[in-house]
């Protein structure tokens, strides 16, 4: 039996179709109603309650956590706050992403690390040397993400802190409706959103409790299809779809650097010495060969194909996770690895690879299709990231 | 105030002092620091008992390669190999033991075995055709396989027409031979046991496993590597005392204009922007240098003296994965008397050589079984050298100096530890041994000092109490030496070197890591010189 | 008296694999075999009334896919089923479990090291890329390091190339598993001691070497080499057990047009001038054809099946020196009932995979310790499967057969081999085993005990190697079976060798017989 997480006894009922995937070694809900566009919709519209607890999440203390996370990731961690949250991705020593996830201090000397594969043992090998503590917390910490435009209106109702002054990128360890946990104002929909984190074994009172207070505002359970799609439309890059890790890719063409994947924001040029430093200076002067790039692709061209064997355009409500070539010039260009129908942007949206020079936002290019069995090239044009940013996931 | 120089060498044992004397040799200003209060490093005698002395660690003189005596002006330096160089119980009261000379050998094995004193002379002349060939590989850095530079290939070039030139079946052999066991090997020439154990102890010195395990027969070799053809085990020793190697390479270093601060214990390798810096000593004193050559050893140089952000995680778990695993122990006896072997022949010859107390293969294997299960073995495998007959000056006159060599006591021991407790009865464990082929032996004994792995440890900082800095073992020698990744001397901080015996060609070869660090040093600042 | 083109001396799977090649191209061919029936170690037999066996060779791991598809195997009945599990009963009565599923047995393995479950991701990655960098070789002849003709120098600058071009950072990660022990190996990645020696025990199957013995590690990559040549989960049982995989290739043959005659034991290969003119049977018979082809062990093919006179002094010095050393015996089950685990209690999906008695390193160095003096293993290590939990066909219903393989046990046993040494030993299995499922005393109904001495005289093994002499780092590739020939001839014109004792060697993988058959067919003029 694969695993299942701590709010489990509460999700399992409400999956109506049994359509469950995997996830790290978990069940999780693929979508809990038959069709998955109101969980979709809750998370632009009101607010979605996320199960995430299988993302892998570490604590290190002691004296030299913050050497230890400095050396290993590409953000400049000796920035990093008390109660703040940094985005960022860590690489090898070839400047090749292994990993992306999230740092958060949590305290003078303790932060905590998720990730989205295990990485206790790169931990330890970065901290071999170091006064440092290093615990895998993952099993014994459930995970909610809360996302959506009227998430702080329903956390408010039950939270002991005031969320008003909780700026983006930040956490307050403080209770909701009496349960300790840890709220911070991070997510993966691009929206007005919070992940709270919470000691597994009071995981099932927290969900009663946010189902009761949400309730009033629509609070609606979403699983992974319907964050998929919030995901995209926020140009988030995704681990084992967009790109491979570097210790699990079987060829350097499959690896890819923090540049290649336009984290460059996240890569800190004037810090101490930290893993791929020396590699990401030279690709950054030579300038990356590749970049993760947003493409739209153009309805008519697409209704035109489709047309041409008496269809409508079929389109992919469910987020589709490959590889579809994209050309332009008539030669290959690079490849789509992610891309789904925006039922908000009304687009067909997609995530891609591609080459230098090609990578330029307003480019046209063309994304292979395949339409009734045939092969053919939809116009699609390079965008800028994310495609969707509303006011308020700052605000 | 120091004035600033061109190169730090960290330590001034032989390898450090080679280093140092080849670097300034080319007028470059270079500062030796020793953690000692004299130069010497692990190849210095010492005072154990009031007018006693020993050379605790080096059980022959090595092999100094001669195009580095030669640029060094060291040619000359006057070795004496014993006549006997190896002797073995065969048996109550009866010991095989054999000459330098082939011929006298094969006499003394026909007593044992006929077939086996035929064979003699075909066996050690192969072992030195073998050992030749080592000797070729080991006055070149190890071969860089990425590197198509014309620099590098060269010298590779001149090894592989050594090779052609060993011809078909040694050539064949050579192949073969490296990775088998020192057993296999000697099994698939001889039958008698004692003289198997006599040479079969050579293939399982300072390494931890037995003589059945594969890649001993190269250590063997590794041995061989400098001894006159036809001698095993005949290194021998200097002539004109233990320290005759390390005064002359200090007058050399000296006179070359190298700098030599005893007490000078450096703490930290200093880095900046992936690019050393200098050092810090443990008095807190900063030196700089832009250049820096460790002889400490690998994991000491790498795990201890760089802050870690340094190097790749992945490196410094290489580094940490290197096998280290000391496992032998020094007794060093102060003697009233020389010990009496009944039925060793000419005991003032033999002891002047090397008494090897374990006479059959399956012997030798038994004693190193206990160590893969963290124990020592009940029957130790010893080694003998009366140094005071070799030196007469190192025991006040009549008295004696005997160094047995004790394999294998772990370092890492499974159940309890190596303390006052342990000493004893590690020493009183081979005085026994000992006593059981030269009775009387534990009366004449004075003094005695045990030296386990851990006390080489602290005493010589050496990483696990191994005297190889790293076991000589296929997997750890030549381009992988002491690790992929820094074999060739220069490691992933630019400006930092290794020069000590855990970088190629290893222990035994007298200054060589060192001699070869520095060239690779000076080859490095040529370039950077033609690049202006 | 009739005319071949080729005969072949034993019917083992790769005299086989070698009649079936040189028939497909036409040439007339004879397969010789001893016994009653063909497969060599690798043979079924019903040992007690309805209990058959894989009595010798049990497992199936890389058995060439280019060879299933030339000679179309399935078709002449190979079915490989899938041998999906590995559960090592541990001292402390827990247990370590290898699933097909990543997720479950990532899980497992977290359960016990953390760490260790991460590695196992990694190392897996890099044995990938190491088998990747031997497939090559395996499909390679051997060239000859010490010959000056052009196709030598041409193979050995192809051989040094092949690695140069893996890069540095995989040659080394090759060279230190080529030189290193399997217990040093993994000591570099685990830390899990059970998990390690689980792993090793692949290492040391066939040898005369303990898990910290150098050269055991590069096995370790056996056990990956399935998943890259497009056999992926190539490890298994055979319907019907090992020797329905030799009935399927004698099958092959003989729609071929290959003719194959058991019980005809081949006494010599007859020799004029240096040519072999044909083979001698024991009963007198004489058959002649221009080519012969020893399926037989280096022992055997060079000196016993010729007269040693017939080969140069230094070939067959090397042959004396080549070690075979038996280490391995067999203990076959007959069973009344399944074997009730201790540690993971009931007739779960776990005996449908193997079972391995490597609780910890120190087991198996310890075996190792009683062989290396002469003794048989008080504890040995034993890979236990039970083949009639996924072929029900070879137990009557409800019953079950199992096989276990077992080292060490010495050919050269101190005072040699009687039949009460031999109960011992199988005693001794039996009360290892039922340390960790006691009741499998209760359930034995039948037991066959084979020690390398057994193997030896029915199989024609010498001194029992199940590999046809040890894959030790001097006797692979161009050391396999001896320099110089080891590219399946030899010093007599028109004399083969085609068995596991030449290059590749090893398991039922058919390579060398293949690749035997091809130089036959290259080297006279097809």
């Amino acid at each position: 039996m694969l695993k299942t997480t701590p709010f489990h006894p509460r999700t399992a009922p409400l999956v109506q179709g049994q359509a469950w995937r995997r996830w790290a070694g978990y069940a999780v809900p693929s979508a809990y109603e038959l069709v998955h566009d109101r969980e979709y919709a809750a998370i632009r519209n009101a607010a979605a309650l996320i199960d995430v607890s299988p993302l892998y999440k570490y604590l290190i203390s002691g004296p030299d956590s913050a050497r230890l996370l400095d050396r290993m990731v590409t953000r400049d961690v000796t920035k990093c706050r008390v109660g703040q949250v940094m985005y960022t991705p860590w690489c090898d020593s070839h400047g090749k992403v292994i990993d992306d996830g999230t740092v958060s201090r949590l305290g003078e000397r303790l932060y905590r690390l998720t990730s989205a594969e295990p990485n206790l043992r790169w931990l330890s090998l970065n901290g071999a040397g170091m006064d440092v503590a290093i615990e895998e917390i993952s099993e014994r910490t459930g995970a909610l993400a809360l996302q959506g435009p009227l998430s702080r209106t329903i956390l408010q109702q039950i939270a002991a802190a005031d969320l008003a002054t909780l700026k983006y990128f930040r956490l307050v360890e403080t209770s909701l409706g009496g349960i300790p946990v840890t709220i911070s104002r991070t997510g993966y929909t691009g929206d007005l959103g919070y992940e709270i984190w919470v000691d597994a074994a009071h995981a099932v009172a927290l969900w009663d409790a946010l189902i009761a207070a949400g309730l009033p505002y629509g609070i609606t359970p979403a699983g992974i299809w319907a964050l998929d799609l919030a995901r995209i439309e926020a140009g988030l890059v995704m681990l084992d779809v967009d790109y491979h890790s570097s210790h699990h890719a079987l060829i350097e063409a499959q690896k890819s650097s923090p540049l290649e994947l336009g984290l460059e924001w996240t890569v800190s040029w004037d810090k101490g010495p930290y893993n791929g430093r020396r590699a990401l200076a030279a690709e950054r002067a030579r300038g990356a060969a590749w970049r993760f790039v947003g493409m739209t692709v153009d309805w008519v061209s697409l209704e035109s194909l489709y047309a041409g064997v008496g269809l409508p355009p079929h389109l992919p409500t469910i987020a589709w996770r490959g590889s579809a070539p994209v050309y332009r010039d008539g030669k290959q260009i690079g490849y789509a690895s992610s891309g789904c129908w925006s039922p908000l942007l009304k687009q067909y949206l997609a995530l891609a690879h591609l080459r230098a020079p090609h990578f330029a936002a307003g480019n046209d290019v063309r994304l292979e299709v395949t339409v009734e069995h045939q092969r053919r090239q939809a116009y699609a044009r390079v965008a800028k990231l994310p495609f969707f940013d509303p006011e308020r996931k700052r605000a | 105030m120091t004035p600033p120089v061109d190169a730090i060498v960290i330590g001034a044992g032989v390898n450090g002092l080679a280093a140092a004397a080849t670097l300034a040799k080319t007028g470059h200003r270079v500062l030796v620091l020793e953690r000692g209060e004299a130069a010497g490093g692990q190849g210095r005698s010492l005072e154990f008992a009031p007018g006693f002395r020993a050379d605790p660690l080096g059980m022959d003189a090595g092999w100094l390669p001669p195009p580095m005596a030669k640029a060094l002006g060291l040619a000359g330096i006057e070795r004496t190999v014993p006549e006997l160089t190896v002797a073995v119980p065969a048996g109550p009261k009866e010991w095989l033991a054999l000459s330098r000379d082939p011929s006298r050998a094969a006499e003394a094995i026909r007593r044992h075995s006929v077939a086996d004193a035929g064979r003699w002379g075909a066996f050690t002349s192969r072992m030195a055709k073998l050992s030749g060939f080592l000797e070729s590989l080991y006055t070149i850095p190890p071969a860089d396989i990425d590197s198509s530079a014309l620099a590098d290939l060269l010298p590779l070039l001149g090894v592989l027409r050594k090779l052609r030139g060993l011809g078909r079946a040694d050539m064949v052999e050579l192949l073969r031979t490296v990775p088998m066991s020192v057993q296999e090997l000697l099994d698939d020439w001889f039958e008698c046991a004692s003289l198997k154990a006599a040479v079969g102890a050579g293939g399982v010195r300072n390494i931890r496993q037995g003589p059945r395990s594969g890649g001993t027969a190269f250590v063997l070799l590794h041995h061989q590597v400098g001894a006159p053809a036809g001698a095993m085990g005949g290194r021998g020793f200097w002539t004109a005392g233990p320290d005759a190697l390390i005064a002359r390479l200090i007058e050399a270093a000296r006179g070359f204009g190298v700098q030599i601060r005893c007490g000078a214990d450096v703490h930290r390798v200093l880095v900046s922007d992936d690019r050393t810096a200098g050092v810090v000593l443990a008095s807190g004193e900063e030196i700089r240098s832009a250049s820096v050559l460790s002889t400490a050893d690998p994991a000491r140089t790498l795990l201890g003296m760089v802050d870690p952000v340094w190097l790749d995680p992945e490196f410094r778990l290489a580094v940490s994965n290197i096998k280290f695993r000391g496992s032998s122990s020094k007794v060093l006896y102060a003697l009233d008397a020389l010990p009496e072997f009944p039925g060793l022949p000419e005991p003032d010859r033999s002891l002047r050589g090397t008494l090897s107390l374990t006479g059959t293969l399956d012997e030798l294997e038994r004693a190193a079984d206990a160590a893969k299960y963290g124990a020592v073995s009940d029957r130790l495998h010893i080694e003998l050298q009366v140094q005071s007959l070799r030196w007469p000056e190192m025991a006040p006159s009549g008295k004696h100096v005997m160094v047995a060599h004790a394999q294998w006591t772990p370092h890492q021991l499974r159940e309890g530890a190596w303390n006052d407790q342990a000493r004893t009865a590690l020493a009183d464990r081979v005085t026994k041994r000992i006593s059981g082929v030269a009775p009387g032996f534990a009366a004449r004994v004075r003094h005695r000092e045990v030296l386990t792995p851990v006390d080489l440890e602290t005493r010589y900082r050496l990483t696990e109490g191994a005297i190889t800095q790293g076991e000589m073992t296929l997997d750890q020698i030549l381009f992988m030496r002491p690790v992929a990744g820094a074999a060739r001397y220069a490691t992933p901080i630019a400006g930092l070197y290794l020069g000590g015996v855990g970088s190629h060609p290893g222990s035994g070869i007298a200054g060589g890591p060192g001699w070869l660090a520095a060239k690779r040093l000076l080859r490095e600042w040529r370039d950077r010189g033609a690049r202006g | 008296m009739s005319r071949y083109d080729a005969i072949v001396v034993g019917g083992g799977h790769n005299g086989l694999v070698t009649a079936a090649y040189l028939a497909r191209a036409g040439r007339k061919t004879l397969v010789l075999e001893r016994r009653p029936l063909v497969g060599g170690a690798a043979v079924t037999e019903e040992i007690f009334p309805g209990f058959k066996f894989s009595v010798y060779s049990y497992v199936v791991s890389l058995l060439r896919p280019e060879i299933i598809r030339d000679l179309d195997l399935p078709r002449h009945g190979l079915q490989i089923l899938p041998l999906e599990s590995t559960v090592v009963p541990l001292d402390n009565g827990d247990y370590l479990g290898s699933w097909a599923d990543s997720d479950l047995t990532r899980r497992e393995l977290a359960r016990h090291s953390r760490k260790d479950a991460e590695a196992a991701t990694l190392f897996g990655r890099l044995m990938h890329h190491m088998a990747m960098a031997v497939k090559p070789i395996l499909g390679m002849v051997p060239p000859d390091p010490a010959s000056l003709a052009p196709s030598d120098l041409k193979g050995m600058l192809q051989f040094a190339g092949h690695f140069r071009s893996l890069g540095a950072e995989r040659f080394h990660a090759l060279y230190k598993l080529m030189t290193m022990s399997s217990a040093d190996y993994l000591d570099e990645w685990f830390e899990f001691d059970p998990l390690k020696a689980t792993k090793s025990a692949s290492g040391i199957i066939g040898t005369f070497l303990g898990p910290r013995s150098p050269g055991t590690a590069y096995v370790l990559l056996h056990h990956y080499m399935g998943e890259i040549d497009g056999a992926f989960r190539a490890w298994g049982f055979q319907k019907g057990g090992t020797g329905a995989i030799s009935e399927a290739i004698a099958r092959a043959a003989r729609s071929l047009g290959a003719e194959i005659r058991t019980g005809a034991d081949v006494e010599r290969v007859l020799v004029k001038g240096g040519r072999t003119t044909g083979v001698a049977l024991a009963s007198g018979e004489e058959i002649t054809a221009p080519i012969v082809v020893s399926g037989l062990d280096p022992r055997r093919t060079f000196t016993q099946l010729v007269d040693p006179k017939e080969m140069p002094g230094d070939v067959v010095e090397a042959i004396a020196r080549f070690k075979f050393r038996g280490s391995s015996g067999k203990v076959n089950l007959a069973l009344s009932h399944l074997p009730d685990l201790t540690c993971l209690p009931g007739a779960g999906p776990h005996l449908r995979g193997a079972i391995s008695i490597s609780p910890s390193l120190d087991h198996l160095e310890r075996a190792y310790d009683d062989a290396k003096y002469g003794e048989f293993s008080r504890n040995p290590y034993m890979d236990v499967v039970i083949p009639s939990m996924i072929d029900p066909g070879m137990a009557p219903p409800g019953k079950h057969v199992m096989s276990i393989f077992v080292q060490y046990a010495p050919y050269a046993l101190n005072g040699g081999w009687t039949d009460a040494r031999r109960e011992a030993f199988g005693d001794a299995v039996v009360n290892t085993l039922a340390r960790y499922a006691p009741n499998i005393r209760s359930a034995i109904i039948g037991r066959q005990v084979l020690t390398p001495l057994d193997i030896e005289r029915t199989t024609g093994l010498s001194e029992g190697n199940i590999f046809a002499g040890e894959l030790a780092l001097h006797q692979l590739f161009f050391f396999r079976p001896v320099p110089g020939w080891a590219k399946y001839r030899t010093p007599i014109r028109g004399y083969w060798q085609c068995g596991a004792g030449t290059h590749p060697g090893g398991g039922i993988m058919g390579a060398s017989g293949r690749l035997a058959a091809l130089e036959i067919l290259r080297g006279s003029g097809a």
